[in-house]
């Protein structure tokens, strides 16, 4: 009977951890919902071209073919070739979790590059993470205790919701942004956020920034980064910064890194910097395109955090093959140049054909210098200024338009109206599609009469709030077939996936 | 202004189990540039068969995916972080899998989750089981890593199953019951039983009647069962794969029949996914059938070779080990080496044996052993040549013990209250020296 089978599954659920019963990880977010659709119906240049176009994954693939390149003309980067083989017992064998020197050192370089050369790292401060998903979560064990809260500004990566919280037991309380003012924060948002925290008896350990920032795809000035390190320095709490995207900087104004901020305000004693206060995560994912390779990176001016975290990196440590190939790669000084200011140019013309097509129709973004995205604003389509309005939105683009962006709501954005949509993890050709469907869904709502439009509209949210429902519902089933993938990488056309030997 | 984790020392890592590691990474042993340093027998890897594998990727070399031919893979690997892992991969390992089980079960691909190293395995594995606070309970001796893979962050607590050398260390249902009684009396709620099948440190696989006590006991008690089946490979009589000896590259695996766990666990794989081009290299060596079928056969001959090797040397020298039928490292006795049956008297010998004779080996305390005196020793990470030397100096040291002991026979045993907790000097060395990264095997 169906109660036997809900009492034996509430004892089965009582036998495992609260954690693994939660719904913490996050993942029943109406934010994986366009994926779903999107790996039902895949977009294909030819072979599926009415297909949902993926909108929703920050990838950059606009520069692998000059890793392609690279790779093909140096065998001895990889252990399995003619020319490496003699590096594969030692290689196979490295398990230290201090990480290969020469790939820390060269993981070090590349920082140093990637910020213009005005700071230098130290390869004994890189800690390896199972990608910045495991570095994150390392570093908020080092930090915080179960119930401790982390200051971050809104939006956000959605993730951090499962990185930062889900095993750690941390809280995140909001710095709340709005467009009023570009997203920027605010010393008064900080004080607030901080207050709140207080009145809510959550013990506030520190603040986390993305910078440049996941959604807005823009880089923090150095004036906000000096109030916040003087906000952390008072409150003697932690700063982490994010710095995955520090490589997709495309154009003015520069990324300044919280490394320099920090360099040049220690310089001044009267600014009372405490540095064991910093720390930064980075990764090759974004600005390599390589999430693949799982290279996390936790960096820390405190010694104890680096001991501590070093420790923990035991359950993630970037494969030695990875470690060698990286470390061959990024010390050929020549390629890594080359491929920083190319990689740039490509994202700069790419961002800049996609906003100009959206301006054409009168879709505004925020204005942007880094990421793989763009913060579109579409809150003149909104009937009300409501998250269901921009919920209902989001299904049509989805089930019409047929392009899957990431609502605001799911960044923890305050304001409705807000879409993410990423550019870089596809090709021209795709952009012009998506670009001409968009035209025609605007024109399509400007011809119509608003009373039509209106009726349309909830015939269609009718017809997707079922959908809605039933993909809410935690699909166990759907989720572990070989075509639904993670939110991670829904590659369903994937040969990868296609394989079966 | 850290936290609790990272200002206590729940990491575990004060044990003299890694102090050893720490004194072998300053004196290392050289055959030719130091001679007189010290042998790595702490360290549970397999260098046996390298040769094997080296052979194979010369005679595949697109295998890697960054040939100039193969290269067009390269962009899906670079861009591949499905937590549902590497179909491929995951395929080709649950045949694997059933292959090492002679085919008497088959594995589900679904059922499987990738995690970076066993490390992470096990540790994904109690968040999922067990709440902090909640126990787990484990038969003694037991690998030292445990208790930071499975204690340290997630707060679970380990209780010890004693086994003692009286039955060969096999696991019995009132030490079972007393674990439990023990977990009780410390307001612990037990969640499950973890045991390594075959064992580290003991080199035996359970035998038909620990197993079927075990499944009876947690059936009883509504419990867990994890299996650490890590050496499964090593067993002298059938095949196995994660003797492929290959450390570095954080191959770790969970399987489990609930479905929740894997649910959960595949969403906790985010915080360590195997590197893609790992997966992809892997899916491609354990895809070539023939390949493995002649590795394992061939490894495992290597090993029995050398385990014999060393059984037979220590026999020369009077020492026994626990029958062994699997490990890379065999359970010694040196109890009559002691000058006192003592844990005290253990860290003695052990001290001698590191700095004096010159072999970093692991004592039965840092494997949380109940009895004094019993020794790790590995023996598939070095040279035939170097395990000999270090048979040699060991006899050497044996004889000199043998000596001091007729002409000053030792004072009556004592077993004090005190042996359970390591003596300070064994915290003090912890600090010494940073360089220290092994995650142990």
């Amino acid at each position: 009977s169906s109660q036997t089978h809900t009492q034996a599954n509430m004892e089965r659920i009582h036998l495992l951890s609260k954690i693994a019963t939660s719904e913490q990880h996050g993942e029943n977010s109406p934010y994986f919902d366009g994926w779903k659709a999107y790996d039902q119906n895949p977009f294909h240049l030819t072979e599926n071209p009415n297909g949902v176009i993926q909108m929703g994954l920050a990838e950059n693939q606009l520069s692998l073919d000059l890793i392609e390149e690279w790779v093909a003309k140096n065998p001895k980067s990889s252990i399995c070739t003619k020319d490496g083989i003699s590096q594969f017992k030692d290689i196979a064998n490295f398990q230290d979790y201090h990480g290969l020197y020469e790939f820390r050192k060269a993981i070090a370089n590349f920082m140093g590059k990637v910020r213009g050369n005005r700071v230098t790292f130290d390869p004994d401060r890189i800690v390896m993470g199972g990608g910045a998903t495991g570095a994150s979560e390392s570093l908020m064990f080092c930090l915080a205790d179960p119930g401790d809260g982390f200051l971050v500004p809104t939006p956000y990566y959605p993730a951090f919701d499962r990185d930062l919280r889900w095993r750690t037991g941390v809280q995140l309380v909001p710095i709340i942004c709005n467009s009023s003012n570009d997203f920027k924060i605010t010393e008064e948002a900080l004080e607030s956020a901080y207050e709140n925290a207080i009145a809510s008896n959550i013990k506030v350990k520190g603040l986390i920034l993305a910078n440049p920032s996941n959604p807005l795809g823009t880089t923090t000035d150095k004036q906000t980064l000096q109030t916040l390190m003087r906000f952390i320095n008072e409150k003697n709490i932690h700063i982490v910064c994010d710095e995955i995207y520090a490589a997709t900087i495309f154009n003015t104004p520069e990324f300044v890194s919280i490394s320099e901020v920090l360099q040049e305000m220690e310089q001044d004693s009267s600014n009372k910097i405490n540095r064991e206060l910093v720390h930064i995560i980075y990764s090759l994912s974004k600005d390599m395109g390589l999430p693949g390779f799982r290279v996390g990176i936790l960096y820390s001016y405190n010694d104890h955090v680096v001991s501590c975290a070093r420790k923990m990196s035991s359950f993630g440590l970037i494969s030695s093959q990875t470690q060698l190939f990286l470390a061959s790669i990024l010390s050929d000084e020549e390629f890594v140049d080359g491929f920083l200011s190319e990689s740039s140019k490509r994202l700069a013309k790419r961002h800049q054909t996609f906003t100009q097509g959206l301006e054409k129709e009168g879709i505004t973004c925020l204005a942007s210098n880094a990421g793989l995205f763009v913060w579109m604003d579409l809150r003149m389509l909104l009937n009300k200024p409501t998250f269901d309005e921009e919920m209902e939105l989001w299904r049509l683009i989805i089930n019409d338009v047929k392009l899957n962006v990431s609502p605001g709501s799911s960044f923890h954005c305050v304001e409705p109206g807000w879409f993410r949509v990423c550019f870089a993890n596809m090709d021209d050709q795709t952009v012009d599609i998506a670009l001409k469907r968009i035209r025609a869904f605007v024109k399509k709502g400007r011809k119509n009469e608003r009373a039509t439009m209106n009726n349309k509209r909830t015939k269609s949210f009718q017809k997707n709030l079922r959908l809605s429902f039933s993909s809410r519902l935690y699909d166990e089933a759907t989720m572990m077939s070989p075509r639904m993938m993670s939110p991670h990488s829904p590659f369903a056309r994937s040969p990868l996936v296609q394989a079966r030997t | 202004m850290l936290s609790a984790k990272a200002t206590l020392n729940s990491h575990g890592q004060d044990s003299s189990y890694f102090l050893g590691w720490e004194e072998y990474e300053k004196n290392p042993y050289h055959s030719v540039n130091n001679p007189n340093g010290i042998i790595q027998m702490g360290l549970a890897e397999n260098q046996l068969s390298f040769d094997l594998l080296e052979s194979w990727l010369n005679n595949n070399p697109d295998s890697s995916g960054f040939t100039a031919q193969s290269v067009s893979s390269f962009k899906e690997l670079a861009l591949f972080q499905d937590y549902h892992g590497l179909p491929a991969f995951k395929n080709a390992l649950v045949d694997f899998m059933s292959e090492i089980r002679e085919n008497k079960v088959t594995f589900n691909p679904n059922n499987l989750v990738l995690t970076a190293g066993a490390t992470s395995a096990n540790e994904t594995l109690m968040f999922c089981l067990a709440d902090p606070g909640d126990a787990f309970l484990i038969p003694t001796p037991y690998y030292p890593g445990f208790d930071r893979d499975l204690k340290w962050r997630t707060g679970a607590e380990i209780v010890p199953i004693h086994c003692s050398s009286s039955n060969g260390f096999r696991i019995t249902e009132s030490a079972l019951q007393d674990a439990y009684q023990q977990a009780q009396n410390q307001n612990l709620k037990v969640k499950g039983v973890l045991v390594t099948n075959p064992s580290n440190p003991l080199g035996t696989s359970l035998s038909l009647r620990e197993l079927e006590l075990l499944v009876t006991f947690i059936s009883s008690k509504n419990l867990h069962l994890i299996s650490d089946e890590i050496y499964s490979g090593t067993v002298f009589g059938s095949p196995g794969f994660v003797n492929l000896g290959l450390p570095g590259f954080r191959i770790g695996a969970i399987y489990s029949n609930d479905d929740i766990v894997v649910s959960a666990a595949t969403k906790m794989s985010s915080f360590g996914l195997i590197s893609s081009q790992t997966q992809f290299l892997l899916s491609q060596i354990l895809s070539d059938k023939k390949f493995t079928k002649n590795y394992l056969s061939e490894n495992r001959k290597r090993l029995k070779q050398r385990h014999e090797m060393l059984e037979k040397a220590l026999q020369k020298t009077g020492i026994r080990c626990l029958k062994g039928n699997a490990g890379l490292f065999s359970w010694v006795d040196m109890r009559s080496l002691l000058s006192a049956q003592t844990f005290e008297g253990e860290m003695e010998l052990w001290k001698k044996i590191v700095y004096d004779v010159g072999l970093n080996i692991s004592p039965g305390s840092s494997c949380h052993c109940s009895e004094p005196g019993w020794f790790r020793v590995c023996f598939a990470n070095m040279s035939k040549e170097t395990l000999l030397l270090a048979m040699q100096r060991l006899s050497t040291f044996v004889d000199s013990v043998k000596k001091t002991n007729r002409s000053h026979p030792r004072h009556v045993n004592r077993t004090s209250r005190k042996t359970k907790s390591l003596p300070k000097w064994v915290f003090s060395l912890s600090f010494a020296s940073a360089r220290l990264g092994k995650n142990g095997a």
